[in-house]
């Protein structure tokens, strides 16, 4: 007898076929590569690059090297401060898109500078704060300043052109949660005598926290392995762990180093995107949980009102 | 009594082109459950936006108690608003929607919890405490935002269509409901609706408003039985509208009666109105349907000022609590005429009138009345 599938079964059916190919190319491009970058982790470093096949945690004990626990800790204060940085600017754009007539044409305006190559606005940037750059231009023309002043090739020059590179990416997550948004909820809080900005705080971020959470881990997980950024407007004292693992690769020959620095920055955005994922989840299961509270109250309440009516 | 007098003076409000109100002044009265009542776009709501504070005039004033609010922003006037959409805050439970603007006021615990439960129970919601909105039915959560608007203990509470959302049934029970809580707290109530029954049930006075004016302010008595517009008559309950013309108009007790031309009808009718009508003046008279009386034979009346008419039955309509007839009068005009007929003891009332059964339709000259003031 031929079997018959029920209309469900059909579609789980379908859907695996319809993975496959998407299966195949994470394993191949993916997967694979990261597998790679684990092993040579652990591996021994060999001599003109490369690795020897032999086990040893050497690399992971390199990496408390003072010099490299300094880029670390700089790696992750420029990272938050540029992240925080970016979705500062980035909830008043996204409120304004929301509440603007011109929205495509301004979803338009954010998204054209991906069009262009991310080096070439790096270099826009350094032509913008170079000693004879627009900016010193201008200010000594104005009369302002008599010589120019440096203000390219330092942390606050990486941290510039990271905001201006990754804005973007917290300001969409947030436009979207904030056309969602109900604006009557505003004018509520404001009517039940909350300020402008206590109507903001308290009613309109609790209500797009996934907007939120979502830009912090768009922006913060590739800043935090920038390194074309640092490398052309940072100085000597700005190197980020994105430049430590191109160094060990293409100038020490360090290649189970750099695995192992990769490896750091993988398990940390690894964890922002579980700590993403496990707050999804427990908002759902909040809701579940008293709706299943509610329903055995409700359960209880019966049995006893039958119990007293006897 | 609680609560504060509201004035509305020459309060006008332009978009663009389109005037959502033009001219309006109103007062309303301490403690007063009012009504604005009219049609979608006709400036309701955007009154009520500007008494709360979202929206404001392009000239005119508005005075709680002699004093100026328009330069207040929404948190610092005596009002509280009850949103057409809720706007319960979805990230709250109803304990904590409830409690929200006593946080804003840093409100001491116990007291806060204490007044917060009071409210709660004022409108019966506490076995849903700990609910977010998401998990309550329509009509609770419109009682959850009606306890937050009013736990400010606000002079003014302002209802923007608040029933609208929610079936006809919850809505009877919750106008009733909002009628005892205004009896509990006497603060002013301003309660917009494009629903007329509603409208008429509760209030005090009503705002009938059109095209940004307010057309008729009066009791809900005096707007259903002595409409100034023909607008009025025709958007409260259901009304036969014909144009006239006065022949005579003499005292009658304390009214008038007056003998007026209705060509529609083919003939002359008696009717009274509480002011004195020019001979040869052009107005409308009207009658509710209600008011009209249906027989299969010509009505047996001792009455001086009946006026009575034969017709066809062209359409009758059962709807349960009453009937509709339109009934075709048998003259040149051939008007259609509505008569409502409820069915009190309707076994004993003779042989069941049916589609094309002549009958004849009657009413006395106190049932009618004029409009004067015509819109047209």
């Amino acid at each position: 007898m031929k079997k018959v599938l029920k209309p469900r079964e059909r579609e789980q059916l379908l859907g695996t076929t319809y993975a496959f190919p998407m299966g195949i190319w994470f394993t191949l491009f993916f997967t694979i590569p990261l597998s790679i970058i684990v092993l040579y982790s652990f591996l021994k470093r060999g001599l003109y690059g490369g690795v020897e096949w032999e086990f040893t945690l050497d690399a992971y004990r390199q990496m408390f090297n003072p010099s490299f626990a300094k880029v670390v800790i700089r790696t992750l204060w420029i990272s938050i401060v540029a992240t925080l940085g970016s979705i500062l600017i980035a909830i008043p754009c996204g409120y304004a898109m929301a509440k603007s007539k011109y929205q495509t044409i301004l979803l338009f305006l954010i998204i054209i500078p991906f069009w262009t190559n991310s080096l070439i606005r790096i270099y826009a940037w350094i032509s913008i704060l170079s000693t004879e750059g627009f900016i010193n231009t201008l200010l000594i023309k104005m009369g302002i300043l008599t010589e120019g002043v440096q203000l390219i090739y330092n942390n606050g020059a990486v941290v510039l052109v990271l905001i201006y590179m990754y804005l973007p990416f917290a300001i969409l997550p947030l436009f979207t949660t904030i056309d969602k948004f109900d604006f009557a909820l505003l004018d509520a809080a404001r009517d039940l005598g909350a300020t402008k900005l206590e109507a903001i705080v308290k009613v309109m971020f609790p209500n797009i926290k996934s907007g939120l959470s979502t830009a912090f881990i768009f922006t913060f997980i590739p800043i935090f392995g920038a390194y074309t950024v640092p490398l052309l407007v940072g100085g000597k004292d700005s190197t980020m762990i994105g430049n430590i693992i191109v160094d060990q690769v293409s100038k020490t020959r360090n290649w189970p180093l750099a695995s192992a620095f990769s490896m750091v920055l993988t398990l940390i955005s690894l964890v922002g995107v579980f700590w993403m994922l496990y707050n999804g989840k427990r908002e759902q299961q909040q809701t579940k949980k008293t709706t299943q509270q509610s329903l055995e109250l409700n359960i209880r309440r019966h049995h006893l009102r039958k119990v007293n009516s006897k | 009594m609680k609560g504060v007098e509201i004035a509305v003076e020459q309060v006008s409000r332009a978009y663009g082109t389109f005037k959502a109100l033009d001219d309006v002044s109103v007062t309303i009265h301490k403690g007063e459950f009012f009504s604005l009542l009219g049609p979608s776009g006709c400036g309701k709501t955007t009154l009520l936006r500007i008494i709360a504070g979202f929206d404001y005039p392009d000239t005119g004033t508005v005075e709680f108690d002699g004093k100026d609010i328009l330069p207040l922003p929404p948190d610092k006037r005596q009002s509280n608003t009850v949103f057409q959409t809720y706007a319960l805050f979805p990230h709250l439970t109803v304990y904590e929607n409830v409690a929200f603007p006593l946080r804003l006021r840093r409100v001491e615990k116990e007291e806060l919890d204490r007044k917060v439960r009071e409210y709660i129970r004022l409108v019966q919601l506490e076995e849903h405490i700990d609910k977010k909105p998401s998990m309550l039915s329509g009509g609770q959560k419109q009682r959850v935002a009606i306890a937050r608007a009013l736990i400010n203990e606000p002079s003014v509470l302002l209802l923007d269509e608040p029933l609208s959302a929610l079936d006809a049934k919850l809505r009877q029970n919750l106008l009733i409901e909002l009628d005892v809580i205004h009896d509990k707290v006497g603060i002013t109530f301003i309660y917009v609706t494009h629903d007329q029954s509603e409208a008429l049930s509760v209030s005090d006075r009503i705002a009938v408003m059109n095209k940004g004016k307010i057309l008729q302010i009066g009791t809900p008595y005096e707007i259903y039985e002595a409409p100034a517009t023909r607008f009025v008559a025709q958007f409260i309950g259901e009304s036969n509208i014909f144009p006239c013309k006065v022949l005579a108009c003499e005292p009658y007790g304390k009214e008038y009666m007056l003998t007026v031309d209705v060509p529609s009808l083919g003939g002359e009718v008696t009717v009274t109105d509480y002011d004195p009508s020019e001979i040869g003046a052009e107005v409308d008279f009207t009658v509710r349907p209600e008011k009209v009386r249906i027989t299969p034979n010509p009505p047996k009346t001792t009455h001086t000022y009946m006026n009575s008419y034969k017709g066809v039955v062209d359409e009758p309509v059962y709807s349960g609590f009453q009937s509709k007839f339109y009934i075709r009068l048998d003259n040149e005009a051939k008007p259609i005429i509505k008569v409502f007929k409820q069915h009190t003891a309707f076994l004993d009332e003779g042989p069941e009138i049916e589609w094309r059964d002549t009958v004849y339709v009657s009413w006395t000259a106190a049932d009618g009345y004029i409009v004067k003031e015509t819109d047209r």
